[in-house]
Protein backbone atom coordinates (compact mmCIF):
# COMPACT_ATOMS: atom_id res chain seq x y z
CA UNK A 1 0.00 0.00 0.00
CA UNK A 2 1.31 3.69 -0.77
CA UNK A 3 1.69 5.90 1.58
CA UNK A 4 0.07 8.61 1.30
CA UNK A 5 2.20 11.93 3.36
CA UNK A 6 0.79 13.35 6.20
CA UNK A 7 -1.22 16.26 5.56
CA UNK A 8 0.89 18.50 7.53
CA UNK A 9 3.88 17.75 9.05
CA UNK A 10 3.38 16.41 12.85
CA UNK A 11 0.25 18.09 12.70
CA UNK A 12 -0.58 17.03 16.45
CA UNK A 13 2.21 19.88 17.23
CA UNK A 14 -0.58 21.91 16.78
CA UNK A 15 -2.96 20.50 19.28
CA UNK A 16 -1.97 21.29 22.66
CA UNK A 17 -4.16 18.52 24.33
CA UNK A 18 -2.45 15.66 22.39
CA UNK A 19 0.81 16.28 23.86
CA UNK A 20 0.17 14.91 27.04
CA UNK A 21 0.50 11.49 29.22
CA UNK A 22 -2.64 8.91 30.31
CA UNK A 23 -2.13 6.12 32.58
CA UNK A 24 1.76 6.77 31.94
CA UNK A 25 0.80 6.32 28.26
CA UNK A 26 1.30 8.63 25.36
CA UNK A 27 -2.27 9.93 24.58
CA UNK A 28 -3.73 8.39 21.42
CA UNK A 29 -7.03 10.03 20.39
CA UNK A 30 -9.21 8.16 18.57
CA UNK A 31 -13.02 9.64 19.50
CA UNK A 32 -13.08 12.26 16.53
CA UNK A 33 -17.02 11.57 15.93
CA UNK A 34 -17.12 12.66 19.36
CA UNK A 35 -15.20 15.82 19.46
CA UNK A 36 -11.90 16.91 17.86
CA UNK A 37 -9.59 18.30 19.38
CA UNK A 38 -8.93 22.22 19.02
CA UNK A 39 -5.45 23.50 17.35
CA UNK A 40 -3.49 26.41 19.35
CA UNK A 41 -4.84 28.71 16.51
CA UNK A 42 -8.56 28.22 17.45
CA UNK A 43 -7.61 28.83 21.16
CA UNK A 44 -5.58 31.80 20.29
CA UNK A 45 -8.67 33.76 18.60
CA UNK A 46 -10.93 32.58 21.27
CA UNK A 47 -8.31 34.39 23.95
CA UNK A 48 -7.95 37.34 21.70
CA UNK A 49 -11.55 38.27 21.93
CA UNK A 50 -11.93 38.02 25.23
CA UNK A 51 -8.53 39.37 26.36
CA UNK A 52 -9.13 41.90 23.89
CA UNK A 53 -12.01 42.78 21.76
CA UNK A 54 -14.67 41.49 23.92
CA UNK A 55 -18.27 43.12 23.75
CA UNK A 56 -21.33 42.77 22.20
CA UNK A 57 -22.34 42.56 18.55
CA UNK A 58 -24.83 44.91 16.12
CA UNK A 59 -25.74 47.46 18.41
CA UNK A 60 -22.60 49.47 20.31
CA UNK A 61 -20.79 52.55 18.51
CA UNK A 62 -18.05 51.99 20.32
CA UNK A 63 -14.38 50.81 19.35
CA UNK A 64 -14.60 47.28 20.81
CA UNK A 65 -18.37 46.24 20.12
CA UNK A 66 -17.05 47.74 16.19
CA UNK A 67 -14.22 45.44 16.01
CA UNK A 68 -16.31 42.44 18.14
CA UNK A 69 -18.63 42.77 15.25
CA UNK A 70 -16.72 42.96 12.39
CA UNK A 71 -15.01 39.59 13.87
CA UNK A 72 -18.41 38.18 14.13
CA UNK A 73 -19.25 38.70 10.79
CA UNK A 74 -15.99 38.13 8.96
CA UNK A 75 -16.38 34.15 10.38
CA UNK A 76 -19.93 33.53 8.41
CA UNK A 77 -18.13 34.70 5.84
CA UNK A 78 -15.40 32.15 6.33
CA UNK A 79 -18.25 29.85 7.00
CA UNK A 80 -20.24 30.80 3.75
CA UNK A 81 -17.02 30.08 1.74
CA UNK A 82 -16.42 26.72 3.45
CA UNK A 83 -19.47 25.38 2.38
CA UNK A 84 -20.02 27.42 -0.90
CA UNK A 85 -22.84 29.09 0.03
CA UNK A 86 -24.46 31.21 -2.42
CA UNK A 87 -25.27 34.30 -0.06
CA UNK A 88 -23.74 34.99 3.36
CA UNK A 89 -27.85 35.43 4.64
CA UNK A 90 -27.73 31.71 4.49
CA UNK A 91 -25.60 31.15 7.12
CA UNK A 92 -27.44 30.61 10.28
CA UNK A 93 -25.75 30.11 13.49
CA UNK A 94 -26.34 27.94 16.04
CA UNK A 95 -25.42 25.99 19.19
CA UNK A 96 -24.55 22.96 16.71
CA UNK A 97 -26.11 20.38 14.11
CA UNK A 98 -28.63 18.94 16.71
CA UNK A 99 -30.09 22.89 17.32
CA UNK A 100 -30.07 23.32 13.32
CA UNK A 101 -32.48 20.12 13.07
CA UNK A 102 -34.47 21.45 15.59
CA UNK A 103 -34.50 25.08 13.98
CA UNK A 104 -35.96 23.40 11.08
CA UNK A 105 -38.30 20.88 12.50
CA UNK A 106 -40.07 23.87 14.58
CA UNK A 107 -40.24 26.88 11.52
CA UNK A 108 -39.99 24.93 8.03
CA UNK A 109 -41.68 21.97 9.93
CA UNK A 110 -44.72 23.29 11.63
CA UNK A 111 -45.64 25.45 9.21
CA UNK A 112 -45.60 22.81 6.07
CA UNK A 113 -46.02 19.46 7.26
CA UNK A 114 -49.62 18.81 7.99
CA UNK A 115 -52.06 15.40 9.23
CA UNK A 116 -50.93 12.72 6.49
CA UNK A 117 -47.74 14.15 5.04
CA UNK A 118 -44.66 12.32 5.40
CA UNK A 119 -40.66 12.62 6.59
CA UNK A 120 -38.24 10.38 5.26
CA UNK A 121 -35.07 9.53 6.97
CA UNK A 122 -32.84 6.63 7.06
CA UNK A 123 -32.19 3.82 9.47
CA UNK A 124 -28.48 5.16 10.45
CA UNK A 125 -29.74 8.70 11.76
CA UNK A 126 -28.36 9.56 14.99
CA UNK A 127 -30.60 10.14 17.54
CA UNK A 128 -30.75 14.45 16.73
CA UNK A 129 -32.09 13.55 13.18
CA UNK A 130 -34.70 11.17 14.11
CA UNK A 131 -36.43 12.63 18.15
CA UNK A 132 -37.16 16.81 16.30
CA UNK A 133 -39.05 14.66 13.50
CA UNK A 134 -40.75 12.36 15.99
CA UNK A 135 -42.10 15.25 17.72
CA UNK A 136 -43.14 17.12 14.91
CA UNK A 137 -44.74 13.65 13.63
CA UNK A 138 -46.94 13.16 16.90
CA UNK A 139 -47.68 16.99 17.13
CA UNK A 140 -49.02 16.78 13.51
CA UNK A 141 -50.27 13.51 13.29
CA UNK A 142 -47.42 13.38 10.13
CA UNK A 143 -45.97 9.88 9.68
CA UNK A 144 -42.19 9.25 9.37
CA UNK A 145 -41.05 6.59 6.89
CA UNK A 146 -37.29 4.82 7.31
CA UNK A 147 -35.14 4.63 4.21
CA UNK A 148 -33.42 0.96 4.79
CA UNK A 149 -29.72 -0.27 4.74
CA UNK A 150 -27.94 -3.25 3.50
CA UNK A 151 -25.32 -5.46 5.81
CA UNK A 152 -22.30 -2.90 4.96
CA UNK A 153 -24.12 -0.20 6.19
CA UNK A 154 -25.66 1.64 2.67
CA UNK A 155 -28.62 3.09 2.32
CA UNK A 156 -30.76 1.11 -0.77
CA UNK A 157 -31.27 3.59 -3.26
CA UNK A 158 -33.81 1.72 -5.09
CA UNK A 159 -35.57 0.83 -1.40
CA UNK A 160 -34.72 4.88 -0.85
CA UNK A 161 -36.62 6.26 -3.71
CA UNK A 162 -39.68 4.03 -3.87
CA UNK A 163 -40.24 5.74 -0.10
CA UNK A 164 -40.61 9.37 -2.21
CA UNK A 165 -44.54 10.28 -3.22
CA UNK A 166 -46.35 13.20 -3.05
CA UNK A 167 -47.44 13.27 0.85
CA UNK A 168 -43.22 13.23 1.35
CA UNK A 169 -42.65 16.75 2.43
CA UNK A 170 -39.48 16.20 4.08
CA UNK A 171 -36.11 14.50 3.60
CA UNK A 172 -33.39 14.64 6.18
CA UNK A 173 -30.46 12.47 5.78
CA UNK A 174 -26.89 12.74 7.26
CA UNK A 175 -24.20 13.10 5.01
CA UNK A 176 -21.80 10.76 7.52
CA UNK A 177 -23.32 7.85 9.72
CA UNK A 178 -21.63 8.71 13.00
CA UNK A 179 -21.74 4.96 14.23
CA UNK A 180 -20.82 3.53 11.20
CA UNK A 181 -18.65 5.80 9.02
CA UNK A 182 -21.48 5.36 5.43
CA UNK A 183 -21.05 8.46 3.00
CA UNK A 184 -24.33 8.78 1.83
CA UNK A 185 -24.77 9.86 -1.73
CA UNK A 186 -26.48 13.08 -0.74
CA UNK A 187 -26.22 14.91 -3.85
CA UNK A 188 -28.24 11.53 -5.85
CA UNK A 189 -30.41 12.05 -2.54
CA UNK A 190 -30.95 15.56 -3.25
CA UNK A 191 -32.08 15.16 -6.62
CA UNK A 192 -34.24 11.91 -6.43
CA UNK A 193 -36.01 14.13 -3.59
CA UNK A 194 -36.35 17.29 -5.59
CA UNK A 195 -37.89 15.03 -8.44
CA UNK A 196 -40.86 14.17 -5.90
CA UNK A 197 -40.91 18.18 -4.46
CA UNK A 198 -39.58 17.43 -1.27
CA UNK A 199 -36.85 19.61 0.12
CA UNK A 200 -33.42 18.15 1.90
CA UNK A 201 -32.05 18.55 5.06
CA UNK A 202 -28.39 17.11 5.09
CA UNK A 203 -27.17 16.48 8.68
CA UNK A 204 -23.13 17.13 7.91
CA UNK A 205 -22.06 16.72 11.68
CA UNK A 206 -19.59 14.01 10.82
CA UNK A 207 -18.73 15.24 7.77
CA UNK A 208 -17.21 18.77 7.29
CA UNK A 209 -13.54 17.91 9.02
CA UNK A 210 -13.12 14.79 6.48
CA UNK A 211 -14.61 16.39 2.95
CA UNK A 212 -15.30 19.28 0.54
CA UNK A 213 -18.80 20.38 1.32
CA UNK A 214 -20.47 22.32 -1.69
CA UNK A 215 -23.94 23.27 -0.77
CA UNK A 216 -25.09 24.48 -4.55
CA UNK A 217 -23.57 21.86 -6.05
CA UNK A 218 -25.21 19.21 -3.86
CA UNK A 219 -28.17 21.62 -4.00
CA UNK A 220 -29.23 20.69 -0.88
CA UNK A 221 -32.18 23.04 1.17
CA UNK A 222 -30.42 22.87 4.43
CA UNK A 223 -26.93 22.04 5.57
CA UNK A 224 -26.16 21.41 9.67
CA UNK A 225 -22.74 21.27 11.15
CA UNK A 226 -21.14 21.78 14.83
CA UNK A 227 -17.94 23.66 15.48
CA UNK A 228 -16.83 21.06 18.15
CA UNK A 229 -16.20 18.18 15.28
CA UNK A 230 -14.35 20.31 13.07
CA UNK A 231 -11.86 21.36 15.73
CA UNK A 232 -13.70 24.55 16.40
CA UNK A 233 -14.99 25.06 20.18
CA UNK A 234 -18.20 23.49 21.81
CA UNK A 235 -21.49 25.32 21.63
CA UNK A 236 -21.13 26.50 18.03
CA UNK A 237 -23.13 25.50 14.84
CA UNK A 238 -24.38 26.84 11.58
CA UNK A 239 -27.45 26.13 9.57
CA UNK A 240 -27.30 26.51 6.17
CA UNK A 241 -30.48 27.29 4.46
CA UNK A 242 -31.11 28.31 1.30
CA UNK A 243 -32.33 31.85 1.19
CA UNK A 244 -35.96 31.49 -0.56
CA UNK A 245 -36.77 28.70 2.18
CA UNK A 246 -35.54 30.95 5.00
CA UNK A 247 -37.74 33.95 4.10
CA UNK A 248 -40.90 32.08 4.54
CA UNK A 249 -39.83 30.60 7.41
CA UNK A 250 -41.46 31.86 11.00
CA UNK A 251 -38.72 33.34 13.15
CA UNK A 252 -37.25 29.97 15.90
CA UNK A 253 -36.73 31.99 18.96
CA UNK A 254 -37.71 35.79 20.10
CA UNK A 255 -35.63 38.06 22.10
CA UNK A 256 -32.77 40.64 20.87
CA UNK A 257 -31.24 41.00 17.44
CA UNK A 258 -34.05 38.83 15.50
CA UNK A 259 -36.50 41.46 16.14
CA UNK A 260 -36.68 45.31 13.47
CA UNK A 261 -38.78 46.93 15.80
CA UNK A 262 -41.01 46.14 18.54
CA UNK A 263 -44.38 47.52 19.73
CA UNK A 264 -46.83 45.94 22.14
CA UNK A 265 -48.91 45.77 19.31
CA UNK A 266 -46.87 44.47 16.85
CA UNK A 267 -42.88 43.18 16.51
CA UNK A 268 -41.36 43.15 12.84
CA UNK A 269 -38.87 40.38 12.34
CA UNK A 270 -35.10 41.15 11.03
CA UNK A 271 -33.68 40.28 7.87
CA UNK A 272 -32.02 36.81 7.07
CA UNK A 273 -29.64 35.89 8.50
CA UNK A 274 -30.45 37.91 12.24
CA UNK A 275 -34.52 36.60 12.42
CA UNK A 276 -32.85 33.31 13.57
CA UNK A 277 -30.19 34.59 15.80
CA UNK A 278 -31.77 35.96 19.06
CA UNK A 279 -30.57 37.10 21.96
CA UNK A 280 -26.46 37.36 22.24
CA UNK A 281 -25.17 34.82 20.18
CA UNK A 282 -21.85 32.58 21.18
CA UNK A 283 -19.37 35.62 19.88
CA UNK A 284 -16.57 33.98 21.21
CA UNK A 285 -17.45 30.54 19.85
CA UNK A 286 -18.17 31.76 16.25
CA UNK A 287 -14.76 33.70 15.97
CA UNK A 288 -13.22 30.70 17.31
CA UNK A 289 -14.97 28.71 14.55
CA UNK A 290 -13.68 30.82 11.70
CA UNK A 291 -10.23 30.12 13.47
CA UNK A 292 -10.99 26.52 12.52
CA UNK A 293 -12.19 27.37 8.87
CA UNK A 294 -8.68 29.28 8.46
CA UNK A 295 -6.87 26.18 9.89
CA UNK A 296 -8.54 23.85 7.89
CA UNK A 297 -8.49 25.79 4.38
CA UNK A 298 -4.05 26.26 5.43
CA UNK A 299 -3.92 22.19 5.24
CA UNK A 300 -6.58 21.78 2.59
CA UNK A 301 -9.69 19.08 2.96
CA UNK A 302 -8.50 17.83 -0.52
CA UNK A 303 -5.26 16.46 1.45
CA UNK A 304 -7.23 15.63 4.60
CA UNK A 305 -9.65 13.48 2.39
CA UNK A 306 -6.89 11.65 0.99
CA UNK A 307 -4.14 10.95 3.79
CA UNK A 308 -7.62 9.83 5.88
CA UNK A 309 -8.98 7.35 3.15
CA UNK A 310 -5.58 5.91 3.73
CA UNK A 311 -5.25 5.62 7.22
CA UNK A 312 -8.86 4.27 7.18
CA UNK A 313 -8.13 1.90 4.96
CA UNK A 314 -5.08 0.71 7.13
CA UNK A 315 -7.52 0.66 10.01
CA UNK A 316 -9.75 -1.60 8.48
CA UNK A 317 -7.08 -3.93 7.38
CA UNK A 318 -5.40 -4.46 10.47
CA UNK A 319 -8.51 -4.39 12.41
CA UNK A 320 -9.74 -7.31 10.09
CA UNK A 321 -7.23 -9.54 10.90
CA UNK A 322 -8.03 -9.99 14.58
CA UNK A 323 -9.97 -13.40 15.17
CA UNK A 324 -12.94 -12.70 16.50
CA UNK A 325 -13.45 -8.75 15.58
CA UNK A 326 -15.99 -7.71 13.39
CA UNK A 327 -16.54 -4.73 11.89
CA UNK A 328 -19.80 -2.75 11.92
CA UNK A 329 -20.15 -0.85 9.10
CA UNK A 330 -18.54 -1.72 6.12
CA UNK A 331 -19.96 0.92 3.42
CA UNK A 332 -17.66 1.16 0.05
CA UNK A 333 -17.84 4.87 0.58
CA UNK A 334 -16.59 5.63 4.00
CA UNK A 335 -15.10 8.08 6.42
CA UNK A 336 -13.30 8.14 9.56
CA UNK A 337 -14.75 5.43 11.48
CA UNK A 338 -14.06 1.82 12.86
CA UNK A 339 -17.09 0.54 14.62
CA UNK A 340 -16.54 -2.96 16.13
CA UNK A 341 -17.95 -5.48 18.12
CA UNK A 342 -15.25 -8.32 19.62
CA UNK A 343 -16.30 -11.69 20.53
CA UNK A 344 -16.37 -12.14 24.20
CA UNK A 345 -15.56 -9.06 25.42
CA UNK A 346 -18.42 -6.01 25.92
CA UNK A 347 -17.41 -2.96 24.19
CA UNK A 348 -17.16 -1.25 27.65
CA UNK A 349 -14.57 -3.82 28.72
CA UNK A 350 -12.90 -2.85 25.75
CA UNK A 351 -13.14 0.53 26.07
CA UNK A 352 -11.45 0.41 29.75
CA UNK A 353 -8.68 -1.39 28.42
CA UNK A 354 -7.98 0.82 26.19
CA UNK A 355 -8.16 3.12 28.11
CA UNK A 356 -5.40 2.06 30.09
CA UNK A 357 -3.08 1.64 27.67
CA UNK A 358 -3.23 5.59 26.27
CA UNK A 359 -6.37 5.15 23.56
CA UNK A 360 -9.34 7.01 23.89
CA UNK A 361 -12.44 5.62 21.80
CA UNK A 362 -16.13 5.78 22.33
CA UNK A 363 -17.82 2.56 23.70
CA UNK A 364 -21.74 1.99 22.97
CA UNK A 365 -24.66 3.17 21.14
CA UNK A 366 -23.43 6.34 19.82
CA UNK A 367 -26.93 7.99 20.02
CA UNK A 368 -28.09 5.87 17.46
CA UNK A 369 -29.78 3.01 18.76
CA UNK A 370 -32.17 1.77 16.03
CA UNK A 371 -28.98 1.55 13.23
CA UNK A 372 -27.16 -0.58 15.79
CA UNK A 373 -30.35 -2.79 16.88
CA UNK A 374 -30.59 -3.62 13.02
CA UNK A 375 -26.64 -5.32 13.31
CA UNK A 376 -28.05 -7.03 16.71
CA UNK A 377 -25.73 -5.59 19.02
CA UNK A 378 -26.16 -3.26 21.74
CA UNK A 379 -22.99 -1.15 21.49
CA UNK A 380 -20.00 -1.23 19.49
CA UNK A 381 -16.27 0.04 20.32
CA UNK A 382 -15.58 2.66 17.87
CA UNK A 383 -12.51 4.61 16.80
CA UNK A 384 -12.55 7.47 14.97
CA UNK A 385 -10.06 9.25 12.91
CA UNK A 386 -8.75 13.12 12.19
CA UNK A 387 -6.09 13.99 10.02
CA UNK A 388 -3.59 14.44 12.99
CA UNK A 389 -3.70 10.53 13.69
CA UNK A 390 -1.08 8.28 12.13
CA UNK A 391 -0.52 4.92 11.41
CA UNK A 392 1.10 4.22 15.15
CA UNK A 393 -1.85 5.55 16.60
CA UNK A 394 -3.90 2.40 14.54
CA UNK A 395 -0.67 0.49 16.22
CA UNK A 396 -1.49 1.70 19.48
CA UNK A 397 -5.13 0.27 19.06
CA UNK A 398 -4.11 -2.93 18.09
CA UNK A 399 -1.85 -3.47 20.63
CA UNK A 400 -4.53 -2.40 23.00
CA UNK A 401 -7.13 -5.14 21.79
CA UNK A 402 -4.04 -7.43 22.06
CA UNK A 403 -4.43 -6.22 25.88
CA UNK A 404 -7.78 -6.78 25.75
CA UNK A 405 -7.09 -10.56 24.53
CA UNK A 406 -4.95 -10.77 26.86
CA UNK A 407 -6.89 -10.62 29.37
CA UNK A 408 -10.31 -12.08 28.81
CA UNK A 409 -8.62 -14.84 26.96
CA UNK B 1 -4.53 -1.53 38.41
CA UNK B 2 -6.29 -3.42 34.79
CA UNK B 3 -6.06 -6.22 36.88
CA UNK B 4 -7.18 -4.77 40.02
CA UNK B 5 -10.34 -4.68 38.06
CA UNK B 6 -10.49 -7.72 35.95
CA UNK B 7 -9.82 -10.45 38.70
CA UNK B 8 -9.84 -13.85 38.29
CA UNK B 9 -13.60 -14.05 40.62
CA UNK B 10 -14.72 -11.41 38.48
CA UNK B 11 -13.69 -12.92 34.78
CA UNK B 12 -15.17 -16.12 35.76
CA UNK B 13 -18.47 -14.70 36.52
CA UNK B 14 -18.53 -12.71 33.79
CA UNK B 15 -17.89 -15.73 31.48
CA UNK B 16 -20.04 -18.38 33.56
CA UNK B 17 -22.78 -16.42 35.56
CA UNK B 18 -24.26 -18.22 38.06
CA UNK B 19 -28.04 -18.59 38.40
CA UNK B 20 -28.70 -17.31 35.46
CA UNK B 21 -31.92 -18.15 33.94
CA UNK B 22 -35.76 -17.21 34.00
CA UNK B 23 -37.62 -17.94 36.73
CA UNK B 24 -41.50 -17.82 35.88
CA UNK B 25 -42.79 -18.68 39.08
CA UNK B 26 -40.75 -15.51 40.70
CA UNK B 27 -42.61 -13.38 43.04
CA UNK B 28 -40.51 -10.72 41.66
CA UNK B 29 -39.33 -9.68 38.30
CA UNK B 30 -37.56 -6.17 37.64
CA UNK B 31 -36.15 -5.04 34.63
CA UNK B 32 -32.49 -2.51 35.18
CA UNK B 33 -31.30 -0.86 31.98
CA UNK B 34 -28.17 1.45 31.79
CA UNK B 35 -28.87 3.85 29.38
CA UNK B 36 -25.11 4.35 29.04
CA UNK B 37 -24.04 1.97 27.84
CA UNK B 38 -26.86 -0.39 27.04
CA UNK B 39 -26.88 -2.72 29.42
CA UNK B 40 -29.79 -4.70 30.45
CA UNK B 41 -31.02 -6.81 33.29
CA UNK B 42 -34.06 -8.79 34.30
CA UNK B 43 -33.74 -9.61 37.96
CA UNK B 44 -36.10 -12.53 39.55
CA UNK B 45 -36.86 -12.82 43.18
CA UNK B 46 -38.83 -15.61 44.74
CA UNK B 47 -39.83 -14.14 48.45
CA UNK B 48 -40.71 -16.71 51.28
CA UNK B 49 -41.93 -14.00 53.88
CA UNK B 50 -38.91 -12.03 54.51
CA UNK B 51 -36.61 -13.77 53.07
CA UNK B 52 -34.80 -14.13 49.48
CA UNK B 53 -35.47 -18.00 48.84
CA UNK B 54 -34.51 -17.73 45.23
CA UNK B 55 -33.00 -15.29 42.67
CA UNK B 56 -32.12 -15.67 39.11
CA UNK B 57 -31.07 -12.87 36.65
CA UNK B 58 -31.19 -13.04 32.64
CA UNK B 59 -29.48 -9.53 30.81
CA UNK B 60 -26.52 -8.83 28.81
CA UNK B 61 -23.79 -6.71 29.69
CA UNK B 62 -20.25 -5.69 30.27
CA UNK B 63 -17.68 -7.66 32.50
CA UNK B 64 -18.10 -5.94 35.15
CA UNK B 65 -22.31 -5.83 35.20
CA UNK B 66 -22.65 -9.43 34.95
CA UNK B 67 -20.16 -10.59 37.27
CA UNK B 68 -21.86 -7.84 39.93
CA UNK B 69 -25.42 -9.64 38.96
CA UNK B 70 -24.14 -12.95 39.33
CA UNK B 71 -22.19 -12.63 43.04
CA UNK B 72 -25.09 -10.81 44.08
CA UNK B 73 -27.42 -13.60 43.54
CA UNK B 74 -25.11 -16.04 45.07
CA UNK B 75 -24.30 -13.48 48.17
CA UNK B 76 -28.35 -12.66 48.99
CA UNK B 77 -29.89 -15.97 48.14
CA UNK B 78 -31.61 -17.29 51.58
CA UNK B 79 -30.82 -13.85 53.31
CA UNK B 80 -33.90 -11.49 54.52
CA UNK B 81 -34.41 -8.24 52.90
CA UNK B 82 -33.18 -6.82 55.59
CA UNK B 83 -29.88 -8.36 55.10
CA UNK B 84 -29.82 -7.97 51.19
CA UNK B 85 -30.08 -3.68 51.93
CA UNK B 86 -27.53 -4.02 54.32
CA UNK B 87 -25.25 -6.19 52.16
CA UNK B 88 -26.24 -3.48 49.04
CA UNK B 89 -24.85 -0.96 51.34
CA UNK B 90 -21.97 -1.93 52.19
CA UNK B 91 -20.85 -2.94 48.49
CA UNK B 92 -22.14 0.67 48.04
CA UNK B 93 -19.56 2.58 50.38
CA UNK B 94 -16.95 -0.21 48.99
CA UNK B 95 -17.21 1.20 45.30
CA UNK B 96 -17.62 4.73 45.81
CA UNK B 97 -16.44 6.15 49.47
CA UNK B 98 -12.73 5.45 51.07
CA UNK B 99 -13.97 3.95 54.04
CA UNK B 100 -12.17 0.48 54.41
CA UNK B 101 -13.83 -2.45 53.01
CA UNK B 102 -16.45 -4.35 55.28
CA UNK B 103 -15.20 -7.99 56.92
CA UNK B 104 -18.87 -8.71 56.22
CA UNK B 105 -18.61 -8.44 51.94
CA UNK B 106 -17.27 -11.87 51.34
CA UNK B 107 -16.77 -12.65 47.36
CA UNK B 108 -17.88 -9.20 46.82
CA UNK B 109 -14.37 -7.38 47.98
CA UNK B 110 -13.22 -8.50 44.83
CA UNK B 111 -14.92 -5.02 43.33
CA UNK B 112 -12.54 -3.13 45.51
CA UNK B 113 -10.58 -2.14 42.48
CA UNK B 114 -13.88 -1.00 40.56
CA UNK B 115 -13.57 2.27 42.60
CA UNK B 116 -10.21 3.25 40.74
CA UNK B 117 -12.24 3.18 37.65
CA UNK B 118 -15.43 6.14 38.16
CA UNK B 119 -17.28 5.03 34.94
CA UNK B 120 -17.60 1.35 35.79
CA UNK B 121 -19.37 2.54 38.84
CA UNK B 122 -22.48 2.28 37.56
CA UNK B 123 -21.86 -0.81 35.79
CA UNK B 124 -21.49 -3.10 39.21
CA UNK B 125 -24.31 -1.31 41.21
CA UNK B 126 -27.30 -1.53 38.29
CA UNK B 127 -27.96 -5.26 39.33
CA UNK B 128 -28.11 -4.03 42.85
CA UNK B 129 -30.22 -0.98 42.30
CA UNK B 130 -32.62 -3.66 40.70
CA UNK B 131 -32.35 -5.52 43.00
CA UNK B 132 -33.49 -2.85 46.40
CA UNK B 133 -36.36 -2.06 43.56
CA UNK B 134 -37.35 -5.55 43.70
CA UNK B 135 -37.60 -5.56 47.56
CA UNK B 136 -38.81 -2.39 48.44
CA UNK B 137 -41.52 -2.04 45.79
CA UNK B 138 -40.17 0.90 43.74
CA UNK B 139 -40.97 1.16 39.99
CA UNK B 140 -40.88 -1.61 37.67
CA UNK B 141 -37.90 -0.70 35.96
CA UNK B 142 -34.54 0.82 37.20
CA UNK B 143 -32.17 3.07 35.59
CA UNK B 144 -28.99 4.05 36.76
CA UNK B 145 -29.29 7.28 34.96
Amino acid sequence: MAVVTEPRASASGDFPVLDQRVHGKPLVYLDNAATTQKPQMVLDAMNQFYQVDNSNIHRGVHELSERSTRHYEEARIKIQHFLNAADWREIIFVRGATEAINLVAYTYGRRHIQAGDEILITAMEHHSNIVPWQILCEEKQAILRIAPINQRGELLMDEFEKLLNPRTKLVSVVHVSNALGTINPVAEITRMAHRHGAPVFIDGAQAVAHMKVDVQALDCDFYALSGHKMFGPTGIGVLFGKAALLNKMPPYQGGGDMISSVTFAKTTYNELPYKFEAGTPNIAGTIGLGAAVDYINEIGLDRIQAYEHELLAYGTEQLERIPGLRLIGTAREKASVLSFVMEGVHPHDVGTILDREGVAVRTGHHCAQPVLEWFGVPATTRASLAFYNTRQDIDALVAGLAKVKEIFG
Amino acid sequence: MLEGLYQEVILDHSKRPRNFHQMPDATKRVEGYNPLCGDKLALFVKLDGDTVRDISFVGAGCAISTASASLMTETVKGKSRQEAVQMMERFHDLLTTEKPASDKLGKLAVFSGVREFPARVKCATLAWHTLKSALTDAAEAVSTE
